[in-house]
């Protein structure tokens, strides 16, 4: 069992929960992730650890609901338990020394993108953070991106926050200036976004590096579940990844196979009581 | 009772027939197949039983259980007696009983055989395990060892790390099983359905070893949360069961299409993950053709899945002829009542999608067979130019697993095999002082008992060198 210690909201729908999982916390490094199995018949869940404290033996994640299982794990409350979580699970980021870095994260992606630009940030790199969302109450964590950050630049698709657009208009900004040109792009967030930076990186030859999100049950490269295509081969992004080379990325394959269990998953949601539904976001894909 | 039995009159008996839940009713349903004997199936079979000096069939177990020895008592209606014997020599008797492939080990090599067929060796012991479970106050008390102070880590769960785990606290030791799941069993529990192994016959195993003092601590995966060296520094002896559990790729065009699953994932959604159960979430996709690629024991199982979750047609595709299936002769046997269709001397060539990317069916190639191979089985080689068409909504490849380099990628100087398994000695020792290994990380998807013999022979290595060591 895996004590919650705290549970506060971060963005509409987004929770960061603080969780005791001692050999987690001293074990695992950025970029990596555990799978949430919340209660007796649940599903498994993979999410980020945004961050750890090894000498406290907590982890953080953020969640955000999307589904009958995120509202699980972001409704429990501070001392009630998740009842397994297994990790830390995937590669590492892979932090070198690229000189200028932009770390782009879209919605819930902002928070997986979070220790991997503090570790690239703690690594010697000058970090520019672009964060992205449909209105301000989406936009998370920009304060403490900002510790670390050279800046921040925010976008929103209404404008209620920084400029209205997308997060390629800012990064289309960065790269059009010699003195903020990047030499490597992070981006985390919603398929589409992810795809879209990759398309506007790739005539530069800027290395663009992507966090994966498949559909997961194990996490340990026994059921081939979390299969893309990376380069033309079939890599398992549980073990593989989840981090790869944006530009090898075969969006189209990651988007379709995301879809798989659409119609199981909204009857699912149907069932739960309207009180709850609301608590539920609708995502891009 | 057996005593007043002329040698006459026991070579009359007729081998019992296992009573099965009917076919057309159960390829609906996941409750067991096999119903098990009745009290006095039991006996009469064990009355067949000839109670052989040499004891032929005890060489065909890995686990040496006492066949004659369970045999006679429960032939003389001493069931307290006949479970004792048979928990001593078999940490998973409930199990084996169900999965163990008895007709390729004790059963062959009966001496009844030849003519009315092997005493049912596997039966009997299923009958006297779950005897055991339903009536744990009139087990006989096991003794308990003397504490040796030593510490033993078991890596996985699955038949060979259970094995070591029951036999290693029999010995006094103290083992601690770290298992990468959130649940006990490895293929036991994500593998092998409900209908063939219920969970709780899993559930009551693992239970009556935690009684016997093993500590089982789940969600841990050697090799991330913690890694070998952390055991090796942290216990006096480890020992590494973690299984094959590596799905093989076909590699052809279409693999990635929405339906399409390795056997690994189908059946993990379905028994570990509870997809069959109404009640639960996890989602699976219901094909109404299903074509499962392959002829082994986890081709079978998905095919019998898939025909349970309502699939009209539940088809297996393998690539050879009915006879060099690996499957258990049973199982084949099973499937086919249920209605599944065998498409024999067959391999895929490309996986057809529709325009929306889900899979709509194989291309197909037919083949024959030509001369064996290294496994002694007839290879089989395509009919030029012979292809065929085969619909399906849910394609299950079922070919195969390898070792998983989870743990062995961060094991350091750890010993392999050109393939990736974990290389040992005759007494399952690793090339590191002090570590030991068995099942299939060791041999490659083999079988249940055959990791269970790893696990104890393994066992007994391990005493012998922390006794050795102290
Ligand atoms: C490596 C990795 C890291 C992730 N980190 C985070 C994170 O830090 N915070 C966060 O909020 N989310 C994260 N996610 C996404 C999160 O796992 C999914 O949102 C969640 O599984 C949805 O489950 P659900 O049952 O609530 O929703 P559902 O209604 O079941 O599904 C909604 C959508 O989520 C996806 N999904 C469903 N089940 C899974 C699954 N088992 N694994 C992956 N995706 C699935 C599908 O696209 C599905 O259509 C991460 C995913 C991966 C693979
Ligand atoms: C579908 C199917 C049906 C089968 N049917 C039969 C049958 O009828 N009869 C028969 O005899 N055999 C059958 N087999 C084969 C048999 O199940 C295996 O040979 C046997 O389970 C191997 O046992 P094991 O203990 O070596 O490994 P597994 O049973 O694979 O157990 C390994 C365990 O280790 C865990 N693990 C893996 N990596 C780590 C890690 N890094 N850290 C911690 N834990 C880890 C796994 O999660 C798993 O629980 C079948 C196999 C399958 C897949
Ligand atoms: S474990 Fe298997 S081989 Fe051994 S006696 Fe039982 S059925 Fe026979
Ligand atoms: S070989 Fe057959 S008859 Fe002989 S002891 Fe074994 S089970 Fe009995
Ligand atoms: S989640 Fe099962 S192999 Fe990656």
């Amino acid at each position: 069992m895996f004590e919650v210690l705290e549970n506060d909201t971060l963005a509409p729908n987004v929770q960061r929960l603080v969780v005791r999982a001692p050999r987690i916390a001293k074990a695992r490094k950025p970029g990596q992730f555990v799978i949430v199995h919340p209660e007796k018949g649940g599903e498994r869940i993979p999410l980020t650890i945004a961050d750890a404290d090894p000498e406290e033996g907590t982890i953080t994640l953020f969640v955000q609901a999307v589904g009958a299982s995120t509202l699980k794990i972001t409704g429990t409350p501070p001392g009630s338990p998740l009842l397994d979580i297994a990790g830390p699970l995937g590669k590492e980021t892979d932090i070198e020394n690229w000189g200028r870095v932009v770390c782009v994260g879209g919605g819930v992606g902002t928070a997986v993108l979070y220790p991997q630009a503090k570790a690239l940030a703690d690594a010697g790199n000058e970090v520019t953070t672009i964060i992205g969302g449909r209105s301000a109450p989406f936009i998370i964590l920009a304060n403490e991106l900002g510790r670390f950050s050279r800046e921040v630049l925010i976008t929103t698709e209404d404008g209620s926050l920084g400029r209205q657009g997308f997060v390629t208009n800012a990064l289309q900004e960065l790269i059009d200036d010699p003195q903020r040109c990047p030499q490597a792009i992070f981006a985390v967030g919603p398929v589409p976004m992810m795809r879209a930076i990759c398309e506007l990186s790739r005539p530069y030859g800027i290395k663009t590096i992507v966090s994966l999100n498949p559909i997961m049950i194990d996490g340990t490269g026994m059921c081939g579940g979390c299969r893309v295509k990376i380069a033309g081969e079939t890599k398992f992004a549980c073990v593989d990844g989840p981090e790869f080379d944006g530009h090898q990325v075969d969006f189209d394959l990651l988007m379709d196979r995301l879809t798989m269990y659409r119609e199981q998953e909204a009857r699912l949601v149907e069932d739960l009581p309207e009180s709850l539904k609301s608590k539920i976001t609708k995502v891009k894909r | 009772m057996k005593k007043n039995l002329s040698h006459k009159e026991i070579m009359a008996i007729e081998r019992v027939k296992m009573p099965e839940q009917d076919p057309q009713q159960r390829s609906r349903n996941f409750q067991e197949v096999n119903l098990g004997l009745s009290k006095q199936q039991a006996m009469r079979e064990a009355q067949r039983c000839l109670q052989c000096k040499s004891q032929p069939c005890v060489d065909g177990c890995p686990v040496r259980v006492r066949i004659p020895e369970f045999l006679e008592a429960i032939a003389e209606d001493n069931l307290p007696l006949a479970a004792h014997i048979l928990l001593k020599d078999n940490t998973l008797p409930a199990v084996c009983g169900r999965v163990c492939p008895q007709e390729d080990q004790c059963e062959v090599l009966c001496v009844r055989s030849a003519k009315s067929g092997p005493v049912a060796v596997g039966h009997l012991e299923r009958y006297v395990a779950d005897w055991a479970m339903q009536n744990p106050d009139k087990l006989l008390k096991q003794d308990r060892p003397e504490p040796s102070g030593k510490t033993v880590a078991v890596v996985g769960s699955g038949p060979a790390g259970l094995t070591m785990a029951g036999e290693l606290a029999h010995m006094g030791h103290q083992v601690t099983v770290f298992e990468a799941l959130h649940e006990t069993g490895g293929v036991l529990r994500y593998g092998i359905p409900e209908f063939r192994l219920p969970k709780n016959i899993v559930d009551a195993e693992v239970e009556r070893l935690e009684r016997l003092g093993v500590t089982i601590e789940c969600n841990v995966i050697v090799g991330k949360t913690l890694t070998l060296e952390d055991l090796t520094r942290q216990f006096d002896a480890v020992f590494i069961g973690n299984g094959a559990g590596l799905p093989m790729m076909l590699n052809i065009e279409g693999e990635n299409l929405k339906g399409v699953f390795s056997a690994n994932e189908y059946l993990t959604r379905v028994n570990l993950m509870g997809a069959w159960r109404n009640d639960l979430p996890t989602p699976i996709i219901q094909g109404r053709r299903v074509v499962v690629i392959g002829g082994g024991n986890t081709a079978m199982d998905a095919v019998r899945t898939a025909r349970r979750l309502g699939a009209e047609r539940a088809i297996i595709l393998y690539r050879r002829s009915e006879e060099e299936m690996p499957a258990r002769v049973e199982e084949i046997k099973h499937a086919k009542e249920e209605g599944i269709e065998f498409i024999l001397l067959a391999a895929p060539l490309e996986i057809l999608g529709d325009d929306k990317g889900w899979v709509a069916g194989l291309r197909c190639q037919r083949m024959k067979l030509g001369e064996p191979d290294d496994s002694g089985r007839r290879r089989p080689q395509p009919i030029e130019g012979d292809t065929f068409l085969l619909e399906a909504d849910v394609v299950v490849n079922a070919i195969g697993t390898r070792p998983n380099p989870l743990l062995t990628a961060t094991a350091g100087n750890l010993k392999l095999s050109p393939k990736g398994n974990i290389a040992t000695d005759e007494n399952c020792a690793t090339n590191i002082p002090g570590v030991f290994a068995g099942g299939d990380i060791v041999r490659g998807g083999a079988t249940v008992i055959l990791a269970m013999g790893d696990g104890k022979k393994a066992a007994a290595a391990i005493d012998n060198y922390l006794r050795k060591s102290s």
